[in-house]
């Protein structure tokens, strides 16, 4: 029960900020509105969504054999693969690249795959510094905090508090809160550390199993800069980003941009095949990927709970969702927040951790309206309520069971048994309708802010009986 | 999750299911909707064994505790009738999470037969009452609130508003941010109070933005939800179930 006082308590803070609020509500609404119009015909939306759909169920289908075809390819043309069961595995498989080569500086491109990783808590404490290049993620680096969201990690931050943030850092640039001149400032810092770096690292958006293709899809270019530029490039990955065939590309790359930013396309689109060939001119010597599972197989074993591998990461269930909205992406305390976390990482850490996560949806389904992979997000919350309170223990899922509360079990099990009495739940709101003027004014949290429900003088059940409407 | 294509012919009668919240909180709306159905010469049968669609512990995730309470549901309609349902959300869970909740039983077979005979309400009266309004109340402006469930699982907002716009002297407005949930979510308001708190605020400030004089909705979850607030805060804005807003509009003994 300790992850439910944290929940609480971090959700309240955010309740009780008007600057986040007003900092998500506002980028939130601007990127409703931005995906709305990258979406005119919601036809193409609908058929696009069926396609999308398809390949990531078709590529979760298969997935052992894609992963063992994607490896041999990617083997072939000389990308150095290897396998990590826990976030442990991956981080020692980078650090051993890294000593490989005398590495003391990481530079690194968006992954949420190494936020999951803590990849650069972890490299530190071994003394490699890490760097990241994402301009929001180097926000967050400059002021010690995690991403609050997937594709726009600082959209938290207001421009004026990250302008207060580099003149803290940075007091001999003169200070300015326009985003062009920030970004200016930042891309000046950032720059010679490319050349510096002997090893960048990047995330994965898909992965080709036929061509071992590593696909990156970004906007500042700094990802190419972190794949090319220094001399090895090391990128990690959820084992769940395969897809079957280089055709699957196009479509998902249709939709991705659009679901997440508006855009009909992001600036860069990179596709990584192979090291740097003789006779190139540019690109790494090394390239390395690294395929973390970190309870991904587990998520793979349940039929329902599979969907929820789909994700593309595009970041529009949250953009939607009425509760991230309020509370922001801390608040959940996982690597991925919002709809997609709530179901994703109280499956990979377990619903003893993250038992309360499922629970904080009112189901309203704008996530699952928005999913471009049509993941059924409310079915897969409700499943996980479900899970979190089952007693058989016949599921896959870690925890389940755990959140189950004697006594609440005990008023649903009451609940129950009134509603399937008819007699017995007539007796109760005859009685509950004759007693009403007992009834409280005030309703536990109900009514700090309402005022208290009236129960009416007649039921409905009684009015039917009186008009005769009771029997044909 | 599929929505209704075709709808069948006017039947000569129909089952009523009242939910539970009608029955306890807002009878009036529940009878008004039996009315709306009658008016059209169709015989309403309201079986007195209902009591709940379950969803409350379905949404909890008491699934033997919502199948027991779904079976009691299933045994009261018993003739091939259509079930009227004067809610998206309680028509949403006996259309579309029954057939989810006997997956795996006996009774599955059962449960899409008894889905397939679902109808939330202003649903019913469009597209297959093919209803004709005539309004005889004075103007008035009008604040639309369709729940989640009526808009996403049911797909019947369309319905509520074609219903609304019939009425001559109705001026139909909806909030900013009309498809955002109102914060109700049955046991997600006790369960995370300050979120609900939070959103129901936001909800009720751009109801009253618009400066309609009656909120109007076809599920009594969010009726509750944000009247309550609405009482709270003392705004003048009242609420009122669309089944007893068309009744009221339309029937000239009582206006």
């Amino acid at each position: 029960m300790q992850q439910r006082v944290e929940f609480h308590a971090r959700a309240d803070r955010a309740l009780h900020n008007p600057q986040i609020r007003s900092n998500f509500r506002y980028a939130m609404d601007g990127l409703i509105d931005k995906r709305k119009r990258s979406f005119p015909d919601l036809d193409e939306l609908n058929r696009l969504r069926l396609r999308c759909a398809e390949i990531r169920v078709n590529a979760l289908s298969k997935l052992p054999e894609l992963l063992e075809q994607l490896e041999a390819c990617c083997t072939k043309n000389g990308i150095q693969v290897h396998w990590a069961e826990t976030v442990g595995e991956a981080n020692r498989i980078v650090l051993d690249i890294m000593n490989r080569h005398n590495a003391k500086l990481l530079i690194k491109g968006k992954s949420m795959v190494s936020e999951e990783m803590e990849l650069n808590h972890y490299l530190e404490q071994q003394g490699i510094e890490c760097l990241e290049s994402d301009l929001g993620e180097y926000i967050l680096q400059l002021a010690g905090e995690p991403p609050s969201h997937i594709v726009a990690p600082a959209i938290h931050k207001s421009r004026q508090q990250v302008a207060q943030l580099f003149k803290e850092k940075f007091p001999d640039i003169p200070y300015s809160d326009d985003v062009d001149r920030l970004t200016r400032n930042a891309r000046h810092i950032l720059r010679r550390k490319f050349y510096e770096a002997p090893v960048g690292l990047s995330g994965v958006n898909f992965a080709v199993a036929e061509t071992g293709t590593i696909c990156l899809v970004e906007n500042e270019g700094n990802g190419r800069m972190c794949t090319t530029i220094p001399p090895v490039h090391i990128a990690v990955t959820g084992i769940e980003k395969v897809v079957e065939k280089l055709s699957d590309i196009p479509p998902l790359l249709s939709i991705l941009p659009r679901s997440a930013t508006g855009q009909h396309i992001t600036t860069y689109f990179n596709m990584i095949t192979s090291p740097r060939k003789p006779g190139e001119k540019d690109g790494p010597d090394e390239v390395h990927l690294v395929l973390l599972d970190n309870g991904r197989s587990r998520i793979y074993e349940d039929q329902e709970l599979i969907a929820t591998l789909r994700c593309i990461r595009c970041g529009a269930c949250m953009n939607h969702c009425p509760v991230y909205t309020r509370i922001g992406g801390h608040a959940y305390g996982t690597t991925i927040p919002g709809p997609i976390g709530s179901i994703l990482e109280p499956q990979k850490a377990g619903l003893d951790r993250y038992g309360d996560l499922p629970t904080a949806s009112t189901l309203c389904g704008a996530c699952g309206e928005v999913c471009p992979v049509r993941i059924p997000i409310p079915a897969l919350l409700n499943r996980l309520r479900f899970e979190r309170v089952r007693q058989d223990h016949t599921g896959v899922t870690r925890g389940q069971g755990s959140q189950r509360d004697p006594w609440e079990a005990r008023i649903w099990k009451g609940w129950s048994w009134m509603h399937a009495n008819p007699a017995i739940y007539r007796l109760g709101i005859g009685l509950a309708a004759g007693l009403r003027w007992m009834l409280p004014k005030r309703l536990g949290a109900w009514t700090r802010v309402r005022s208290a429900p009236r129960l009416a003088a007649k039921s409905l059940h009684k009015l039917a009986r009186e008009k005769g409407l009771d029997h044909e | 999750m599929s929505l209704r294509t075709g709808f069948p012919e006017q039947p000569a009668r129909v089952y009523f299911f009242g939910t539970c919240l009608i029955d306890l909180l807002y009878p009036e709306a529940g009878l008004a909707g039996i009315q709306l159905i009658r008016r059209e010469g169709v015989e309403v049968i309201f079986p007195q064994n209902q009591t709940c669609c379950g969803q409350p512990a379905w949404n909890s995730g008491y699934r033997d505790e919502a199948r027991a309470v779904a079976s009691a549901q299933m045994a009261c309609f018993p003739r091939d009738y259509p079930i009227v349902v004067p809610s998206g959300s309680c028509a949403g869970m006996l259309r579309h999470h029954y057939p989810e909740l006997f997956q795996g039983t006996p009774q599955h077979k059962a449960s899409l037969a008894f889905s397939d005979r679902i109808f939330e309400l202003t649903e019913f009266l469009v597209q297959v009452l093919k209803i004709s309004l005539s309004d005889v109340g004075k103007p008035v402006k009008v604040a639309l609130h369709v729940s989640c469930s009526a808009r996403r699982e049911m797909g019947v907002a369309g319905d509520h508003q074609a219903l609304l716009r019939q009425l001559k002297n109705v001026e139909l407005v909806e909030p900013r941010r009309r498809e955002e949930c109102c914060g109700f979510g049955g046991t997600f308001a006790v369960k995370h109070p300050e979120i609900s708190a939070a959103m129901v605020e936001e909800k009720a400030t751009e109801l009253v933005a618009t400066g309609a004089d009656t909120l109007v909705s076809g599920d009594c979850g969010c009726l509750m939800n944000i009247t309550g607030h609405l009482g709270y805060r003392k705004e003048t804005l009242q609420g009122s179930h669309i089944a007893s807003f068309l009744w009221e509009r339309t029937n000239a003994a009582e206006s």
